[in-house]
C-alpha cells in the first residue's frame, strides 16, 4: 500500500486485485469439480481417441492380413482370435476405432456445418427463407431416418462418401432446429442489429455475433449428436449397407463373427468374440453420454430439484 | 365449431399432407437412379430390346406426375408394383406378395413388445418418480442410462448369449412360419421382444419420469396437497389429467420408435419381417420393395405421431372447458 502522498493510485487504496485466470486455470478448475462419472467418460475417450490415432504403431498386423487360419482361438499370438477369413480380431478392432469413429466425427461435422449455419440463417432472415427450410425440416423427419437412409443408400449405392453425405444431411435437420431455436433468443439483442446496421456481412454477424452465445447448447448437441450417429452407422454396416469390407469397422465385425456366440458351452472366450466390437460400441457411446450430461448440468445451471 | 374438434380437424390435415409429400419423396427417388439401372438388374445378356421395354415398363418415357398419380393410384389398392429379384430369370413377383405375410409377423412383433413394455415402464417411471432420489430410483436410472447406450444388437447378443446359448432357455432364431401355431409363435419370438422391450422401456421410463416430476413440482399439485387430500387422490385426480398428454406422447414416440429399432433386430433373429425384407432389398437393389417399406415403416411412424398429437389434445383439460 502507498502511504506517500505524492504517488497517490486508487489501486493502492483497494485490496489487491484477484488476478484473471488463465483459460487452463480455469478449465482445469471446472474439471477438477467434474463427478466420476464424467471423468471416466473422458478418460475412455482419450483412450479411444489415441488408439485411433495411433493404430498402425498399435495393431499387432494389419487390418486385411489374412493368416491360415479362419476362426483361431484367443493366443498369445492372436490375442482376439482371427475371423472367418483368418484376420487378426485385436487388429481389425483397433483399426475399426480409427474407420467406425473417424467416420462418425466427419459426418457429425458435416451435419454440424449444415444444419448450424442453415439454422442461424434462417434465424437472421425470418421470411421465406426460414418458412421453407423449416416445412422442408418437418417433411425430412416425419420420415425415420434409419429407414429413409436405408433407402437413399439403395438408390445412391453404399459407399462411404455417400454414407457421410446420406447420414448428414438427414441429421442437419436436428441441428437445425436447434441451432434456428437458440439463435432466435440472440437475433433480436440489440447488439446484432447494431452490426447490422453498421454494414456488416451475413457471414460476420453469424460468426461473431450469433456463434459465441449459441456455443454451449451446440456443444452438447455435438456429444449427442455423434452418439446418434455412431449408433446409425454401426446399424447400417451390421445391416450390410454402410461401410463396406474390406475396411474394418465395428458394426461389420458383429455382423462376421455373430454365429461364434453358438459356440458359447464348448468355448466362452469365442463366443465373446462378436460382443467385443458391440461392447466397444457400447463404451462409447455411454462415455460420450455422461461427458454430455455433465457439460449440460454445467453449463445450463440446471441443480437437481430436492 | 367446438375448439377440439377444429384442432383435430386441424392435425388431422396437417398428417394426411406431410403422408403425401413424404410419399412425393420417397417416389421421386426412383428419378435418382442411374442410368445403366435397367442393365444391372435385367443382366449382362439382356439384349437392348428388353432393356428398353423394362425402362419403359418403369415408366421412364412418361412425364414424372403421370407416373406419380399412376404409383400412388396403386398404392392406394394396396398394389405396389412387381419386385425386379428374379426378373432376368423371367419370374417376377408382386411386391405386396412379398411384403403381406411378412407384415402381419412384424405387427405381431412390435405388438407383443408393446404389450410387454408400456406397462413395464410406466410402472417404473411413475414409481421412480414418486420415490424419487431413493436408492430404487438411483439403480433404475443408471440401469436405463447404460442400456439407453447400447446398440440394439449389442443388446440382442447379449441376451443369446445368456438365454440361448449359455441356459437354452429360448431359441437363438425366431424363423417363424405361417404354420406355426400361436404358443410357438410367442415362444419363439419371445427374445426379439425382450430385445425391443429393453430397448424402449429405458426410454420410456426416462421420459414418464420426467414428466411426472414436472408435473408434481407444479403449484396447483402443491396446493392440492396442503389441502391435505390423499397421495393417490392427488395423483389420480390432479396430476393425472394434465399427465395422459405427455405420457401418452412417450408411448407413440417410443413405438415408433420400434419402427426403427424392428429392422435390426429383426436381421440378428432372422425373425421374416418387413425390416428385413427391406435390408435385403436394398443390398439387392429392388426399388419398388425399398419403395414399399419405406411407405410403410413411414406412414406407421406419421400415423403414430398424429394419433400422439390428437390424444394430447382432446385429453387436454384446458381445451375440454372452452370459455
Amino acid at each position: 500500500m502507498s502511504t506517500d502522498d505524492q504517488t497517490y493510485s486508487a489501486a493502492g487504496e483497494v485490496a489487491s486485485v484477484a488476478l484473471r485466470r488463465t483459460w487452463w486455470d480455469r478449465t482445469w478448475r471446472s474439471l477438477k469439480k467434474a463427478p466420476v462419472t464424467a471423468w471416466f467418460g473422458m478418460i475412455v475417450i482419450a483412450c479411444y481417441v489415441i488408439v485411433a490415432v495411433f493404430a498402425p504403431i498399435i495393431a499387432p498386423y494389419g487390418q486385411s492380413e489374412i493368416f491360415e487360419t479362419p476362426y483361431a482361438p484367443w493366443s498369445s499370438e492372436f490375442w482376439f482370435g482371427t475371423d472367418q477369413l483368418g484376420r487378426d480380431v485385436l487388429s481389425r478392432l483397433i483399426y475399426g476405432a480409427r474407420n467406425t469413429i473417424g467416420i462418425a466425427v466427419a459426418t457429425t461435422a458435416l451435419s454440424f456445418l449444415i444444419g448450424g449455419s442453415l439454422g442461424v440463417m434462417a434465424a437472421i432472415n425470418r421470411s421465406w427463407l426460414d418458412q421453407a427450410l423449416s416445412r422442408f425440416v418437418d417433411v425430412l423427419m416425419a420420415i425415420p431416418s434409419l429407414i429413409f437412409s436405408l433407402m437413399l443408400l439403395s438408390i445412391f449405392g453404399s459407399n462411404v462418401i455417400n454414407l457421410i453425405i446420406i447420414i448428414a444431411v438427414l441429421d442437419a435437420t436436428r441441428v437445425f432446429r436447434l441451432a434456428r431455436a437458440v439463435s432466435l433468443n440472440v437475433v433480436v439483442m440489440d447488439y446484432v442489429e447494431a452490426s447490422r446496421l453498421r454494414g456488416e456481412s451475413l457471414s460476420w454477424v453469424m460468426r461473431r455475433d450469433i456463434l459465441p452465445n449459441i456455443l454451449p447448447p451446440l456443444v452438447a448437441e455435438f456429444g449427442l449428436r455423434f452418439c446418434f450417429v455412431f449408433l446409425t452407422i454401426a446399424s447400417l454396416s451390421f445391416l450390410g449397407v454402410g461401410i463396406q469390407p474390406p475396411t474394418a469397422d465395428w458394426g461389420s465385425m458383429v455382423r462376421e463373427n455373430a454365429q461364434l456366440i453358438s459356440f458359447a458351452e464348448y468355448d466362452m472366450k469365442a463366443a465373446m468374440t462378436p460382443l467385443l466390437p458391440a461392447g466397444a460400441i457400447a463404451l462409447l457411446t455411454v462415455a460420450v453420454n455422461f461427458v454430455v450430461d455433465w457439460f449440460l448440468h454445467k453449463t445450463s445451471g440446471i441443480r437437481d430439484e430436492k | 365449431m367446438h375448439p377440439i374438434l377444429r384442432t383435430v380437424l386441424q392435425r388431422l390435415g396437417l398428417g394426411l399432407l406431410t403422408l403425401f409429400v413424404v410419399s412425393i419423396i420417397i417416389f421421386s427417388s426412383l428419378q435418382f437412379l442411374p442410368g445403366d439401372f435397367a442393365t444391372s438388374v435385367l443382366g449382362q445378356s439382356a439384349t437392348p430390346e428388353t432393356v428398353a421395354a423394362f425402362r419403359r415398363e418403369l415408366g421412364l418415357n412418361d412425364p414424372a406426375v403421370t407416373r406419380y398419380i399412376q404409383w400412388i393410384g396403386g398404392v392406394l389398392q394396396g398394389d405396389f408394383g412387381s419386385s425386379f429379384s428374379g426378373r432376368s430369370q423371367g419370374r417376377e413377383r408382386e411386391v405386396m406378395e412379398l411384403i403381406g405375410p411378412r407384415l402381419w409377423n412384424t405387427l405381431f412383433l412390435a405388438s407383443m413388445t408393446a404389450i410387454i413394455a408400456v406397462p413395464l415402464a410406466l410402472t417404473l417411471g411413475i414409481t421412480a418418480a414418486l420415490y424419487r432420489n431413493s436408492f430404487y430410483d438411483r439403480m433404475v436410472n443408471a440401469t436405463t442410462l447404460t442400456t439407453i447406450s447400447f446398440p440394439e444388437f449389442f443388446v440382442a447378443y447379449i441376451l443369446i448369449l445368456l438365454l440361448a446359448t449359455l441356459w437354452k432357455v429360448f431359441p437363438s432364431l425366431a424363423n417363424v412360419r405361417e404354420s406355426t401355431d400361436m404358443i410357438d409363435r410367442i415362444y419363439m419370438t419371445a427374445l426379439p421382444a425382450l430385445t425391443l422391450t429393453l430397448v424402449i422401456v429405458a426410454h420410456m421410463m426416462r421420459m414418464t419420469r420426467a414428466a411426472i416430476i414436472n408435473l408434481l413440482a407444479s403449484p396447483y399439485i402443491e396446493m392440492a396437497r396442503l389441502k391435505g387430500i390423499s397421495k393417490s387422490s392427488v395423483i389420480i385426480k390432479h396430476a393425472l389429467p394434465n399427465a395422459w398428454a405427455p405420457i401418452v406422447n412417450v408411448i407413440a414416440f417410443n413405438l415408433a420408435y420400434l419402427v426403427v429399432g424392428v429392422v435390426v433386430v429383426e436381421v440378428v433373429f432372422v425373425y421374416p419381417g418387413v425390416g428385413q425384407l427391406m435390408v435385403d432389398a436394398v443390398t439387392t437393389r429392388d426399388i419398388p420393395v425399398v419403395q414399399a417399406c419405406a411407405l410403410i415403416f413411414a406412414a406407421t411412424y406419421i400415423l403414430l405421431n398424429l394419433f400422439a398429437d390428437i390424444v394430447s389434445i382432446v385429453t387436454n383439460p384446458r381445451l375440454l372447458h372452452p370459455r
